[in-house]
This record gives C-alpha cells, sequence and structure tokens, in this order.
C-alpha cells in the first residue's frame, strides 16, 4: 500500500477482505474529512463529531462483508456514520433531558434559545454584519433542531443528498422526510429571520 | 393572486415540487413571492456561513492511528448493533434466560415430576420480569419528562419529537410484553400495561409540536391515571421479584387471578 500508486476504493477493499489490514488505511485517510464535517455539523462540537468518525470507521470495517462491490464506499460510510451520528444525538439529548429534566434545551432556557438570544442583541446593522456571529447564530439555530431534522438538514443541504438516502437513515418514508426538512428550514427561518432582516433589506434594495 | 406558500417556495427552491414550472411562472409575475424566495434563498446562504473546523490535513492519519488498534476486536453479534449500550446488559439478561427457559423447556418435555414443570414456568416468568422491568423503565423516563416539564407561557409550539419516537418504539414493545402477562395470567401487569399502551399511542400519534394546551391535556392525563406512580408499584413488584425469584408476588397479583397452572 505504500508504493506510491493510487489505489482506488474497489481495490483496497477487496484487499482489506483478503486480509491486508493496513489496506483500510487507505479507505480512512480518504474519507475521514468528510465523514467529519458532516458529523460536526451533526454533533455540533469537534469531540463528538471525532468519535462518530472513528466509530463509524470501525463499523464499515465490522460489517466490510456486507458491502457491495459495485457500490461507493464513500457513500457507503458516510450513510454508516449519518446513522451512528443520529443515535448518539438522540442518546445524547435522552441523557441530557435525564439530567436536566427542569430546564431543558428549547424550551425557556435563554442561554440556548436563539430567540431571545436574537432579542437580547442589538439589532444595528454593524452588529449584524459580522459573519462570525451569524454562524453562532446558525450554530445556536440548528442545535435547537430535533436530531432527525438536524441529520436531515445537514445530508440535503450540504451533502446534496436524495430524499431516499435521507429516509433510509431516518428509518422513515419520502413524504415524512421531506415534510422534516421542510420543519428544519421553517424553524431555521424562525430563528434567524430577525437577524438576517437588516441584510437581506440591503441585499434586495427594498424594506424587506 | 393566490400567494405560493412557505412550504411550496421551500420544495421549489429545495427542487422537490411537481410544479416546478407553475411556481417558476408564478415567481416571474408575483414580486411579493420572489421576495419570499430570497427571504428563503437567505438561511440557506446562512447555513452556508457556517464554518467547520478543519482538522488538519493528516487527520486521516489521526483517525487510523486511533482505530487501527482496535480493529481486531471482536465484530459484534447483530443483536449488539441494534441496540443502544446502557440496553445491552438487561438484553444479555433476557438472551440467557430465554436459553434456559429453552433448556428447562426440554426438560420438561419428558414425562417428569411436576416440580420440574413448574421450575420452567419460573424461569418463564423470570424472562418476562427482567424484560418488562427494563420496558417500564424506559416508559417512566418518558412519563416523567412530560410530567415534570415546565408549565409553558404564550403560545410557543412545544417539540416533542424526540418523546414521541421514544414513545412510538414503547408501543409495539408494550404490545408484545401485554401479549405475554396474558399467557402468563398476570392481570395486574396486563392492566397497567393497556393503560401505558393507550396514552403511548397517543403520545406517538401526535403532531410533533404540539400546542401548550394540548400538551397540558395529555400531562393532566398522565397526572388523573396516576400512570407515573403505576408504573412505579409494578417495577418495584418486578425489581423484587427480581432480587428474590422464590418470593411470590402476592402484592402485584389481583384477587382472583392464578398463574398458570402446567
Amino acid at each position: 500500500m505504500a508504493d506510491g500508486v493510487e489505489v482506488s476504493d474497489a481495490m483496497a477493499v477487496e484487499r482489506t477482505l483478503a486480509g491486508d489490514r493496513d489496506a483500510y488505511r487507505v479507505l480512512v485517510e480518504r474519507h475521514s474529512r468528510t465523514v467529519y464535517r458532516m458529523a460536526y455539523r451533526i454533533m455540533g462540537n469537534a469531540h463528538d463529531a471525532e468519535d462518530v468518525v472513528q466509530e463509524s470507521f470501525l463499523r464499515a470495517y465490522q460489517k466490510l462483508k456486507q458491502f457491495e462491490g459495485n457500490a461507493n464506499f464513500g457513500t457507503w460510510v458516510y450513510r454508516i456514520a449519518a446513522n451512528y451520528a443520529i443515535d448518539r444525538i438522540r442518546q445524547r439529548n435522552a441523557d441530557e433531558a435525564r439530567r436536566e429534566i427542569p430546564n431543558r434545551p428549547g424550551e425557556d432556557s435563554l442561554e440556548v434559545d436563539p430567540l431571545s438570544q436574537v432579542r437580547d442583541m442589538s439589532p444595528s446593522p454593524e452588529r449584524l454584519a459580522g459573519s462570525a456571529q451569524l454562524a453562532d447564530r446558525m450554530k445556536a439555530a440548528l442545535a435547537e433542531l430535533s436530531p432527525a431534522e438536524r441529520t436531515a438538514i445537514v445530508m440535503r443541504h450540504w451533502d446534496g443528498c436524495g430524499i431516499e438516502e435521507i429516509a433510509a437513515v431516518l428509518k422513515s418514508n419520502s413524504n415524512a422526510t421531506k415534510n422534516t426538512v421542510f420543519r428544519a428550514v421553517q424553524k431555521l427561518r424562525r430563528a434567524l429571520t430577525p437577524f438576517l432582516a437588516g441584510k437581506e433589506a440591503r441585499a434586495m434594495g427594498t424594506e424587506g | 393572486m393566490k400567494h405560493r406558500t412557505e412550504e411550496e417556495l421551500i420544495g421549489y427552491r429545495d427542487g422537490e415540487t411537481k410544479e416546478r414550472v407553475e411556481i417558476a411562472a408564478h415567481l416571474k409575475d408575483c414580486a411579493e413571492c420572489g421576495q419570499e424566495l430570497a427571504r428563503i434563498e437567505a438561511i440557506f446562504a446562512a447555513l452556508d456561513a457556517m464554518p467547520v473546523p478543519d482538522p488538519g490535513e493528516d487527520y486521516g492519519n489521526r483517525v487510523w492511528q486511533r482505530i487501527a488498534p482496535r480493529l481486531g476486536e471482536k465484530k459484534p453479534r447483530w443483536w449488539e448493533t441494534l441496540f443502544v449500550p446502557e440496553r445491552l446488559a438487561a438484553l444479555g439478561g433476557v438472551v440467557a434466560l430465554v436459553i434456559l427457559a429453552f433448556v428447562a423447556g426440554r426438560w420438561t418435555r419428558q414425562p417428569v415430576p411436576l416440580r420440574d414443570q413448574t421450575d420452567a414456568a419460573k424461569v418463564r416468568e423470570r424472562v418476562l420480569v427482567v424484560a418488562v422491568g427494563d420496558h417500564l423503565g424506559r416508559t417512566e423516563m418518558v412519563l416523567m419528562e412530560l410530567e415534570n416539564a415546565p408549565a409553558q407561557k404564550g403560545q410557543k409550539p412545544i417539540d416533542i419529537s424526540e418523546t414521541q419516537r421514544r414513545a412510538g418504539d414503547l408501543v409495539e414493545e408494550n404490545r408484545l410484553y401485554r401479549q405475554t402477562a396474558l399467557k402468563e395470567g398476570d392481570q395486574a401487569m396486563v392492566s397497567t400495561l393497556d393503560e401505558l399502551e393507550r396514552v403511548l399511542l397517543d403520545i406517538a400519534n401526535s403532531p410533533d409540536e404540539l400546542t401548550p394546551a394540548a400538551f397540558e391535556t395529555i400531562r393532566k392525563r398522565i397526572e388523573e391515571q396516576g400512570l407515573l406512580f403505576k408504573v412505579r408499584v409494578v417495577k418495584q413488584g418486578l425489581d423484587e421479584r427480581k432480587a428474590n425469584p422464590e418470593a411470590k408476588p402476592e402484592e402485584n397479583k389481583p384477587r382472583g387471578t392464578e398463574r398458570k397452572k402446567v
């Protein structure tokens, strides 16, 4: 594997299955960053995202015999990771709910409610202009989505996955998945509209 | 002019609409819907503004260093992948008991004394005790989350999608255990599981966003029926039976109900 020759995914899979464990390294090194980006967007922090990446590649290795040779390994491991991420985030939410039942995120918590945060902000255009602030707002708004909504919007918007592919990860049907994507966009919009209003009005040359 | 809904415009932007041509034509004539679409587009632009920290060029190598020593680990069995970690211990117990029940079942096929047959029944009962105990623990958690949720002010919808999903999973399990309890003749458990099923179904079939009033209705129902209390009583009885299998669960058995005689 270290001979400098570009090894295709299919060849690396074949060699791994034939017992060459190091062949799997090529696949890990090639696809880790893509999986990390998706995992970070779903999990919302680097620590959990790294955990998702490692666990997903371990699971993919253990299930490699089930991988169909004509499929795309990158897509396959991405799906394994998306499945694991949604399970992890549900588990994390359940653990947080158990620990903090009296003050669950997304309800009255001023600390995490993006709408409350937006109200606390000065709406001056100068403050709204910062893209870092916008990114923070978006992160908070994403954190408010349900695990299914967050997974759906990440897979759909950033990674361009088809509705059927997302539905398979969510263990749902196409119509319900379309609704999940719609709800996610709608919730993000509600959370971010006050923040975007100033920019938008300027960009469109209207009053908004 | 009839404006397009937000859902239609998001579907149009997302390429997920059968009315693509019609909506495109409408957008040419309707400045208001055009502005609405621009506002939606701004949300997607904002999504793109959210950066992901770069894990570094050698990230793949670091991942490999972390997982390489673990690649030799035994592949989990299929049932291990179906359950989250904290359920594995309980599940392992159930599987062991099922095997015991199977072995006991084989013994009881021979014309053996009544005592051996009773032992097999005890094993089956114990399987039910352990499995239902675990199920009730998780149901208790869902009910507690709803009952202890803070009171809502105003009309802000309450997202219960996560609780709803778990309730949906619990409904299926609940039905299975109810049938088993019915076969075992445990009427007290059947009755509690019956009540639980109705509430779990209500939760699972609710919209995933509830108005504060609808949320309050579900919560009141849990309170008025004393469901949490009933679950805890049955669960406590099961815990005691788990700890002391020889003890007869008289307090949990309804009067006049006998365990199935083998």
